[in-house]
């Protein structure tokens, strides 16, 4: 019975692995003291104040928070659409397609971006909104097709026959069957682009110039100096995953 | 450049990198996806919960929570002095372990699902009757289970290796002099050397790295399988 106790013990210890480093910071982040200090020694909002009242940190999230909500529309737009020719097309070398569309994915994100920067240096678009929606939109199309594609294999093609038959055209059969049948797929894939988006470091490093992202703004001063300001924006950024996180599989649960 | 040491001995440090990345996922991740595997539905997703959590983090944050932790004056080296174990705090980063502990708190998911993904599918009867037939749970294991999961380790741990591979962040954070990774050389020559043929020069070396480890994927997994 040893080997059950010791095989418990190691599962517990990798589960805290994975999941206790991520929350220490959200402690460290209410701290009173003027550098990293643990424990800390008393409860303050400072480093909160000191994000809310900082016109670049501020300028950085809006920024984000921008380029993420248009990139989610974007994304989610194309995944479906990509999603929808992929299952249902009747089409060649589907494995290449698919290993095509999951690249992103797969490929270092440093040769992705310098592919990019090196593209977006010859079309001048460094640096602009458009620009990282684009570069963003690579990275998330492949997380949206994987959700989609989950929802569509489930998928009984004869409610469309019978809504098509019934005299409904394509596209209303796509918005009022297809669509609603397949939601929580797409949301919960709008959601991931949403987060692939906010968070995404590389990629903005190389294209976003002087105008930078919360997370390049994050990475910028991590690289520099530790400073505790960066315990609160992490532990804002955390509260946004948990809140995704938790949308997300609100809607699995609901299929 | 494949005439110089210095970057041989950068592609050799990547390689190492991700070679013990990928071993100490797979004995982590290993004993957790047999637990999955074994629990009902239930309890399996709540535990999925905990385990895709970090992946949903940003991989920023969770370096930067590293950073906290294993500093010279971090949350670690502070409990281990606290509690008298240590008198002088330990150098736990800036050093391959540093490197390690982050990359490899980051890849951990990408190892467990491919395993969890194949155990889920073995036939528990199977098990049942090898014990029925005289063979001792450690036998059981050893001769049924594990060959059985070989898909799913073969899966896992090749997808660990490729993706470390391109590691940037957690190495240039968590990372010293001795472990640095081809993409952080990448970086400092494209930002700071302002030297962009060497630097595409080492990007076309990474991707080529890369399509060679996902031919090899294809060979023994199969491309099909690789987001399952």
């Amino acid at each position: 019975m040893n080997w059950k106790i010791a095989f418990y013990l190691i599962c517990g210890v990798v589960l805290l692995y994975l999941t206790l480093p991520i929350f220490i910071v959200i402690p460290m982040s209410f701290s009173s003291a003027d550098y990293l200090q643990f424990p800390p020694p008393g409860f303050s909002l400072k480093w909160y104040r000191s994000f809310f009242n900082d016109y670049h940190w501020l300028l950085a999230a809006e920024r984000s928070f921008k380029v993420a909500i248009i990139t989610t529309i974007l994304a989610t737009f194309l995944g479906i659409l990509s999603s929808l020719s992929f299952m249902r097309g009747n089409l060649k070398k589907k494995d290449f397609i698919n290993f095509l569309l999951l690249s992103p994915m797969i490929f270092p994100v440093i040769v992705i971006s310098i592919a990019i920067y090196g593209f977006y240096a010859k079309l001048g678009i460094i640096g602009t909104v458009f620009g990282l929606v684009i570069g963003h939109t690579i990275m998330a199309v492949p997380f949206v097709f994987v959700t989609v594609s989950a929802a569509l294999t489930n998928y009984n093609m004869e409610i469309e026959y019978a809504s098509l038959s019934l005299g409904a055209n394509r596209l209303k059969t796509f918005l009022k069957i297809t669509l609603p049948i397949i939601r929580p797929g797409v949301l919960s894939g709008a959601l991931f682009a949403f987060i692939i988006s906010f968070d995404e470091v590389v990629v903005s490093m190389f294209i976003s110039g002087w105008r930078y992202t919360l997370p390049v703004k994050m990475w910028m001063d991590v690289r520099s100096e530790i400073n505790p300001t960066i315990t609160a924006v992490s532990s804002l950024l955390i509260c946004l995953s948990v809140i995704i996180l938790g949308s997300t599989n609100l809607l699995m649960r609901k299929k | 450049m494949f005439v110089s040491p210095q970057y041989l001995k950068i592609l050799l440090t990547t390689f190492k990198i991700a070679f013990f990345t990928s071993v100490i996922c797979f004995i982590l991740g290993y004993p957790l996806a047999y637990l999955l595997s074994s629990v009902n539905r239930k309890t399996s997703g709540l535990l999925l919960i905990f385990i895709l959590f970090p992946f949903w983090t940003s991989i920023l944050v969770r370096t930067y929570a590293w950073m906290i932790i294993l500093g010279r004056n971090g949350i670690l080296n502070n409990l281990l002095i606290r509690s008298g174990f240590l008198s002088v705090p330990l150098d736990l980063m800036y050093n391959l372990f540093g490197v390690l502990v982050g990359m490899v708190q980051i890849m951990l998911p990408f190892m467990i699902l491919p395993l969890f993904s194949v155990m889920r599918g073995i036939d528990r009867d199977l098990l049942k009757a090898s014990q029925s037939l005289g063979a001792n749970p450690f036998n059981t294991f050893w001769k049924i289970f594990f060959p059985l999961s070989m898909p799913g380790i073969k899966a896992g741990c090749l997808l660990v290796f490729i993706v470390s591979l391109g590691f940037f962040i957690t190495p240039a954070l968590l990372g010293g002099r001795k472990t640095i990774m081809i993409s952080m050389v990448i970086e400092d020559q494209f930002s700071w050397a302002l030297d962009w043929g060497f630097s595409s020069a080492l990007t076309m070396v990474l991707l080529f790295l890369t399509i060679v480890f996902l031919t090899v994927y294809n060979r023994f997994v199969g491309i099909r399988r690789i987001i399952t």
